[in-house]
């Protein structure tokens, strides 16, 4: 099984540069439409975002939830975006549409930081 | 309480008595958690007494009066920790309104609300209104200033206040301020006063004659407790650098829902109990939230905080007792 796991992303790995590369010659907005499909999570446990730091494409929606007996805030550091106080399994999401890198806080307890890191 | 703590209070009471100085300064942060301890300042010093005692010092000396603090309420929240918090403030009004000796006012040092929503606020302010002291007096906690940076809380209780809410006032000769550490906090940050608060309070304090005591009221702690936490102020030092001048200054704060303590030269800081549900000692757990104990347990962790202001002496005099 792992020699044809590796056989499989060997054949894999051209065609999808390949993919991409003809992705990238097309307009920008199917590159978009193709990105946002992705979400990726984040969780809030005892006063920490989880992971810490996270790295997403360009399109990918975030979603944090907060799984504290505590509400909390995911607060944008320069104002990018910031939701309102979220209790226990409620939830937040912003899609990050723009490459950079979005440092964030709970504006409840600051203490609590965390990054999303968009390319 | 124990007749060891007891013992080690009296002594603290003899010491502030013989020239309201605490020879031994610096005192380590001490945790009391789950007794019933009566403060008394002299000298501008609060001194913790066995609750029991406090009505016998209080009378003794004639002009006194005495206020509680009730802290940490977080109306609305109904976690394993505490199902039923509106219980638990009743049971302290119903404590507070036992006291021997009855309180001229209360100050409620914040997270009144658990989600700053109004109906959270009317229903701490319907049971407030079986306490038989009318005047209370508020800050806010971080609680208490969810998503409308303040708004609602200083509609209801911000009257008369500067700013986010901070306000001073008089009784007996003793000055009080309220202080608000809980709103534009930034990313990595403690809690914070904000350089306009402070402006405000150096002015506030300028004209008093160094003899008078000072209270200072606020919900984060304004002395560094755990700072990994959260459980300080970042610009306190700010604001305690305008009190030098005075004899005599208490700090009591909530928002770490324990009994903390410490004396620093002049100072006596403390910080009170929840009404609500009780969290972890610094560090004792992955983070500050609610800690579930046993039910039985709940209400020997909750409680309320009696001063008692004695004419003559420097130190205030500080009882916490718990709900059991």
């Amino acid at each position: 099984m792992p020699r044809r796991t590796v056989w499989v992303v060997g054949v894999a790995t051209p065609v999808m540069i390949a993919i991409g590369l003809l992705l990238a010659r097309s307009s920008v907005a199917a590159n978009t439409e193709r990105s946002s499909t992705a979400t990726v999570e984040v969780t809030i446990d005892n006063f920490s975002f989880n992971p810490q730091t996270l790295t997403v494409a360009v399109g990918t929606a975030v979603t944090w939830t907060n799984r504290d007996d505590i509400p909390h805030t995911v607060t944008s550091d320069d104002g990018v975006f910031k939701s309102k106080a979220r209790d226990t399994d409620e939830k937040f999401s912003y899609t990050f549409d723009k490459a950079g890198t979005y440092p964030y806080h709970c504006s409840i307890h600051p203490k609590m930081t965390g990054q999303i890191v968009v390319h | 309480m124990s007749d060891e703590k007891q013992d080690a209070i009296d002594q603290k009471l003899q010491d502030l008595d013989s020239d309201g100085i605490d020879r031994r300064g610096f005192l380590k942060c001490m945790a009391w958690a789950g007794t019933g301890l009566v403060w008394t300042v002299s000298g501008g010093i609060p001194v913790s007494r066995a609750f029991g005692q406090s009505k016998v010092r209080s009378t003794g000396t004639g002009g006194d009066f005495s206020f509680v603090q009730i802290s940490d309420s977080h109306m609305g929240f109904n976690k394993p920790a505490n199902p039923d918090v509106a219980a638990t403030l009743q049971a302290a009004i119903n404590k507070i309104n036992g006291l021997a000796t009855q309180p001229e006012f209360l100050l409620h040092t914040g997270d009144i609300s658990h989600l700053s929503k109004p109906e959270e606020f009317d229903n701490v302010d319907q049971i407030l209104k079986g306490a038989s002291a009318k005047d209370i007096f508020f800050v806010p906690g971080e609680h208490d200033v969810i998503d409308d940076d303040g708004k609602l809380y200083l509609e209801r209780y911000g009257k008369g206040a500067k700013g986010s809410g901070w306000y001073s006032f008089d009784k007996r000769g003793v000055h009080f301020i309220g202080l608000v550490n809980v709103v534009n906090l930034k990313a990595g940050g403690l809690g914070l006063l904000g350089p306009e608060q402070l402006e405000w309070m150096r002015d506030d304090v300028k004209s008093l004659t160094s003899s008078t005591p000072i209270v200072v009221f606020a919900h984060i702690p304004l002395w560094s407790v755990y700072p990994q936490w959260g459980w300080g102020t970042d610009d306190s030092a700010q604001a305690l650098a305008y009190l030098k001048k005075f004899g005599s200054v208490t700090v009591l704060n909530g928002h770490i829902h324990q009994i903390m303590q410490k004396v620093e030269g002049q100072v006596t800081f403390h910080t009170a109990m929840s009404t609500g549900f009780p969290m972890p000692q610094p560090g004792k757990a992955a983070g500050p939230g609610p800690l579930t104990v046993p039910a039985e347990q709940l209400r020997s962790l909750l409680g309320i905080t009696d001063v008692n202001y004695v004419r003559g002496h420097h130190a205030l005099a500080i009882v916490d007792s718990t709900l059991e």
